[in-house]
């Protein structure tokens, strides 16, 4: 069972909210250092799928395996029982996420929203996470908001500000949830071409929910079309874009690429 | 004539002393019980959520009053000791009004925006982490009108402990009206400027706070139309917005 | 000192007249309340300066001190000029006064949040200003502020035992009277106590009902 080439692993995950299924046995999974996009229509469950790794949301039945471990259950007395809140501290430490509302924390300027978590966490001392941050803010070219509030910041400042602070707790899974869709059109260049850089110079794991098809052909090594809590299409970039085999997924990429 | 003037202000005003002591120390159990019993009440432990749902439901539901007479002349019988006065004083105050206070320190944490928990959460930060470092500074700024008014309604309050002697303002007026009879409107004109100007001082004093808070969270203080908002839940029985 | 089920049981007779009292004292109270607090509402919105602000003054004066001295000032210094009331008037005034300067800022908000569109809905009809009050406005804004009424009636409850001050026989004061005959305080303060509870509670619970039916409007 174990399977130790790929990073993230759905075995059979069912998600209901009260009697609407969501993800109906979902299988899939991605390899180590694999850049995944999940597109297809709005409430199809891609958000569920990264929120359930983020373990915001708990599965109704399945497992998820996050490198080789059991994200969903914790052994216990020979057998699997559902994970306990410190087990899931423990795992989480693997995965950040970077969300569509930013969700920076407004009583902390950008250096503390960014320190916080390795300090508090990981651990790090202040020194430490202060020169972690320093680093990751210069890569998302922010080196002169060190001190300012979220709130001093535009949407498209907030969200790099957001994957800087994803990023210093080193994660081997970094979750996209629809990063772009509160931004502005015009900030939304300065976001993507960071992430398509953080994307080509380390080897980090990214399952990425966008409606930005232009950037999920440029970086992603495989993506999904999501339909009604199932994968009913995956392939390259280039295959799905061009080509794809299915009727819904053509229906569904007409419609996204007229709109655009 | 004149004499009797100065005489009443002078009698009146060594009751201040302890009208301040009163509010201030009702103040500070207030503010602890408060915080206490309101993320008590957050508690994922039913047994924690039960007992302090207890404490909120019995002072909320019985009379402030009544709790000041039973603390100060069933428990010394049941006890064998008596309390000090002013001291009997501040504990009822500081439990009755850190009862509301408890619903106002669950209603802000509860109104911190969810995604702030989820950005918490997905950051690894511990349940405690994400409740002091991340959404109780944030909800501070929310108490900071509720509070207001019920500090304001603890001074007000300060008057029942002249029921027990604790040598208040309106006690210090009260044993000055038999003698005194014809100079009334002196006497109770004092009393309320006095607690009018406390009342406007706490209003000062957290009008600060909250301003210096909602720069801290950079939020622009909508002052005015915050103060106003009719609570449903916890009824804003004060004023002192001068 | 042990629970004396016997002095309980002599002292419910008359804390039972002493609730009936309270009972009348709050319902006559919050009647004044509500009314009054109406008039300090709408003459907030008075388009003369003057009256607005003299009362706002007043409102703000009110609510800021406490209840007791106004008790005293109406008991004790109002038949200086003239004016004298018994001490149950005297308790209906007070109380009614001090919780109509609550009740006033709750349909203030109540009126605030009636859409401006009604307003200028009411004007390009031509309908007259008193009309627009009483067929448009009100009717809006008082259902929205049931609850909140309701929750200061309940508050108002629970402070008319201060009234002792001045000797209405409440059931505190029914419950001291009790406790100087027997020199026992603990079973008709805790009945006490308890009698409010018994009062209390439901009633909250009443109003939160009522809140939830008025949040579906």
């Amino acid at each position: 069972m174990s399977d130790s080439s790929s990073m993230i692993r759905f075995d059979g995950v069912v998600k209901r909210f009260g009697d609407h299924v969501v993800l109906r046995e979902l299988d899939f999974s991605v390899a180590p250092g694999e850049f995944v996009t999940l597109i297809g229509p709005s409430g199809s469950g891609k958000t569920t799928i990264l929120r359930l790794l983020m373990t915001l949301e708990h599965v109704n039945e399945g497992r998820i395996h996050v490198g080789g471990e059991c994200l969903t259950h914790m052994p216990k007395g020979g057998k699997l029982v559902p994970a306990n809140e410190k087990y899931l501290r423990r795992m989480r430490k693997r995965i950040g996420m970077v969300f569509q509302q930013f969700n920076l924390f407004p009583n902390m300027t950008v250096l503390q929203n960014i320190t916080e978590a390795p300090i508090r966490a990981l651990g790090l001392s202040k020194g430490e996470a202060e020169a972690r941050a320093v680093d990751l803010l210069d890569m998302v070219g922010l080196t002169d908001k060190t001190t300012a509030r979220p709130s001093q910041l535009s949407g498209g400042q907030q969200q790099r500000v957001a994957i800087a602070r994803a990023l210093a707790m080193r994660p081997e899974v970094l979750l996209l949830d629809e990063v772009t869709s509160a931004l502005d059109p015009e900030l939304v260049a300065g976001v993507l071409k960071v992430l398509k850089e953080i994307a080509s110079t380390t080897d980090i794991t990214f399952l990425c929910v966008t409606h930005e098809m232009q950037f999920a052909r440029d970086v992603s090594d495989r993506v999904m079309m999501f339909d009604q809590g199932q994968v009913i299409e995956e392939a390259s970039p280039e295959k799905l874009f061009t080509q794809p085999d299915h009727e819904r997924t053509r229906a569904f990429l007409h419609a996204v690429l007229d709109r655009a | 004539m004149s004499g009797d003037y100065s005489y009443i202000f002078s009698s009146i005003l060594s009751g201040l002393d302890a009208t301040i002591e009163a509010t201030l120390g009702g103040i500070a159990l207030t503010i602890v019980l408060s915080f206490v019993a309101g993320l008590a009440m957050l508690s994922s432990s039913r047994w924690v959520r039960f007992v302090s749902r207890v404490y909120v439901e019995a002072f909320r539901g019985t009379s402030e009053v009544v709790q000041l007479f039973w603390l100060f002349f069933v428990l010394p019988a049941l006890v064998g000791f008596k309390l000090i006065p002013l001291f009997a004083g501040i504990i009822v105050l500081g439990l009755n009004h850190g009862a509301y206070g408890a619903e106002i320190v669950r209603g802000a944490v509860q109104s911190v925006p969810k995604a702030q928990r989820e950005g918490a959460i997905a950051l690894s930060l511990s349940p405690f982490q994400r409740m002091f470092r991340v959404l109780l500074p944030q909800a501070v700024v929310e108490m900071y009108p509720p509070f207001n008014n019920l500090f304001i309604q603890l001074l007000k309050s300060t008057a029942l402990l002249s029921f027990i002697s604790a040598g208040e303002i309106t006690e210090k007026g009260e044993l000055l009206r038999p003698v005194y009879g014809s100079k009334l409107v002196f006497i109770y004109g004092v009393e309320l400027v006095w607690y009018l100007l406390l009342a406007v001082l706490i209003t000062v004093v957290m009008r600060f706070l909250e301003r210096r808070g909602a720069r801290r969270l950079g939020r622009e203080p909508a002052v005015r139309k915050r103060r106003r908002r009719v609570s449903q839940k916890v009824p804003d029985t004060t004023g002192a917005g001068l | 000192m042990n629970w004396d089920w016997e002095n309980a049981r002599d002292s419910i007779p008359l804390l039972l007249q002493g609730l009936l009292v309270t009972v009348e004292l709050t319902l006559l109270g919050s009647l004044v309340a509500y009314v009054l607090g109406l008039v300090f509402a709408l003459l907030r919105r008075s388009r003369i300066p003057v009256v607005s602000q003299a009362v706002f003054l007043l409102v703000e004066f009110v609510r800021s001190t406490p209840l007791l001295i106004q008790v005293f000032v109406i008991f004790y210094l109002l038949p200086e000029v003239g004016i004298r009331f018994n001490a149950f008037t005297t308790g209906v005034i007070a109380l009614g006064l001090h919780y109509a300067t609550y009740t006033s800022e709750v349909y203030r908000a109540g009126i605030e949040a009636v859409p401006k569109g009604q307003w200028e809905a009411a004007t390009a009809l031509s309908l007259p200003r008193g009309r627009t009050w009483t067929g448009i406005i009100l009717p809006q804004a008082v259902p929205r502020v049931l609850p909140a009424l309701g929750n200061y009636m309940i508050s108002m409850f629970k402070e008319t035992p201060l009234l002792l001050a001045i000797g209405v026989l409440d059931v505190l004061n029914q419950a001291k009277e009790q406790a100087a005959v027997t020199f026992r305080a603990i079973e008709p303060y805790t009945l006490a106590g308890l009698l409010f509870l018994l009062i209390s509670l439901p009633s909250s619970i009443l109003v939160r009902r009522l809140e939830r039916r008025v949040g579906q409007l």
